[in-house]
């Protein structure tokens, strides 16, 4: 099989598996030597398993399912964070990644100076970024506090910020993850309008989120995962309702 | 435009001129705004360090000591200085800038990097610090004086190699931090701070030979005191140290960071 160069803002994952080595946090060295001494298979848990999907440039993928699911792996697996143990992903042009709020931020730093940092990290050059920099925080609507730290600033208007830069960065596949939950209807109201001008001009989305208003809305389709198991792949419509049904019975358990 | 490749690798595109600079005024800023006396800190540190030394070794133990000895001493603490704090802060980047490298998927070598370099904005106010010491003891700048940024900047490769390394094992073991702090205060005595090369005995010198701390203090005080180039072989000690660390730092960093993910 020959493997050609995604056009811009398409995305493929090809039964795309991911697994973690189940060990909690950081680790001592008498723990890494008792390991060399006397090695434990430790137990792997998979947490994405033969994903595949095929996403066209412009198209807008919603993805649901409980906590655990493996959403956010696999949108870290698009991001490029996490390679993928078999399989194969390709994604087509640049890539921008909402992934956590503030993610990154720094709090002792002003607005300007996190929006600089941010811009950099997404591969925005100098230029680009003195280019962008009033329509960014225009959007944000922070503009009277961009010059004091961050610190002062509330959830909300941190929020701003960081989807303010991940979308004027223009990214031909954009990732976002849960987030625009969390601010208040003004922002929010903004942040799906923008969202639906950006699917509008040919962006592709990838939308992890537990809001099934907010994925009927802004996907053209839909992925349910359980489990690391992909349940179903399909109209966004059909995918949410199937996923709406499985839930019921389970709710009053 | 079709490059068949078995893997593709998803490489970070962008404008790295303009990520380090972004990075590197980060560290800094944020080191200095969270205090007072803020840049300060990088004068008075060294200078009360280089009081205290002179006292003891000059006055307390009194007897024969190099020339100029508060330069002498300042040569020695300046590349030290710069020497612990850059290695313990390239060893715990990667750990400390979890947010980062799980969140954006940059090159990670430039974590470990940014954090040496973040400490050059301080070294160059310590630097002019030493210079200006230097002519207040009535040294003369000479050409030998070019020879400074050299051997700093064999220098400063040689501190990213090692963090480079130490940073990725601190990841998998986080002991790490702890050796580097104690070699760290080790080194402060097996590099001739408060006193000269040449009291060291025959058969000791060699463990001093292949120390590139060492051998940075004895070029800067060539440099300064002497207004010498540095001899060759302290200038080749620096740049097989630049590249032995970098060489072995981009294997060892190369080969544990595809797991960074799952242990910070």
């Amino acid at each position: 099989m020959k493997q050609d160069c995604l056009p811009s803002g398409a995305v493929r994952f090809d039964r795309v598996t991911k697994s973690f080595a189940q060990h909690g946090g950081p680790r001592l060295l008498r723990e890494r030597v008792g390991d060399l001494l006397a090695p434990s298979h430790a137990r792997r848990i998979e947490v994405l398993k033969d994903a595949s999907f095929d996403l066209a440039p412009g198209e807008s993928l919603g993805l649901v399912g409980p906590n655990g699911a493996g959403k956010s792996t696999l949108l870290n697996l698009a991001t490029g964070l996490l390679e993928p143990d078999s399989g194969t992903i390709e994604v087509g042009g640049r890539v921008g990644a909402l992934l956590e709020l503030g993610a990154g931020f720094h709090y002792d730093l002003t607005g300007a100076e996190n929006l600089r940092i941010q811009a950099a990290l997404m591969g925005l050059s100098r230029r680009d970024m003195e280019r962008k920099f009033d329509e960014i925080v225009e959007f944000s609507g922070v503009r009277e506090f961009i010059h004091q730290p961050l610190r002062t600033y509330s959830q909300g208007m941190n929020l701003r910020l960081a989807f303010s830069v991940a979308v004027c960065a223009s990214p031909d596949v954009l990732l976002i993850d849960e987030m625009i939950g969390a601010g208040d209807q003004v922002f929010k109201d903004a942040s799906h309008r923008k969202i639906q001008e950006m699917r509008r001009a040919g962006h592709t989305i990838l939308l992890a989120s537990h809001s099934e208003e907010l994925l009927a809305s802004l996907c053209d389709r839909a992925l349910w995962l359980e489990r690391g198991r992909v349940m179903m792949l399909g109209t966004a419509r059909e995918v949410l309702e199937a996923y709406r049904a499985s839930r019921r019975p389970r709710n009053r358990a | 435009m079709s490059t068949p490749a078995r893997r593709p690798r998803r490489r970070w595109t962008g404008d790295y001129l303009y990520l380090f600079e972004n990075l590197i005024l980060k560290d800094f800023r944020v080191r200095y705004r969270t205090m007072s006396l803020g840049v300060l800190w990088s004068l008075i540190n060294p200078l009360v360090m280089m009081g205290v030394l002179t006292f003891i070794f000059g006055r307390v133990f009194g007897g024969d000591r190099p020339p100029l000895f508060p330069v002498f001493v300042l040569c020695g603490l300046v590349p030290y200085n710069f020497f612990t704090l850059a290695f313990l802060s390239g060893t715990l980047s990667i750990v400390d800038n979890a947010a980062l490298v799980k969140r954006v998927p940059v090159p990670r070598e430039i974590v470990p990097v940014v954090a040496v370099l973040s400490h050059v904005v301080h070294l160059l106010i310590q630097i002019a610090l030493l210079i200006v010491f230097a002519l207040a003891f009535g040294l003369r700048p000479s050409e030998a004086w070019l020879w400074l940024p050299v051997v700093w900047i064999f220098y400063i490769i040689f501190i990213c190699g090692l963090s480079l390394g130490a940073s990725a094992l601190n990841v998998y073991v986080r002991d790490t931090r702890y050796l580097v702090e104690s070699f760290n205060m080790i080194l402060f005595y097996l590099v001739p701070i408060f006193y000269s090369f040449s009291i060291i005995p025959a058969r000791y010198a060699r463990i001093y030979q292949f120390n590139p701390v060492a051998a940075m203090v004895l070029a800067t005080r060539n440099i300064l005191l002497d207004g010498k180039a540095p001899p060759t072989s302290l200038i080749s000690n620096l740049i097989v140290a630049a590249a032995f660390t970098t060489g072995l730092g981009l294997l060892i960093f190369s080969q544990l960071k595809s797991r960074f993910y799952e242990h910070i």
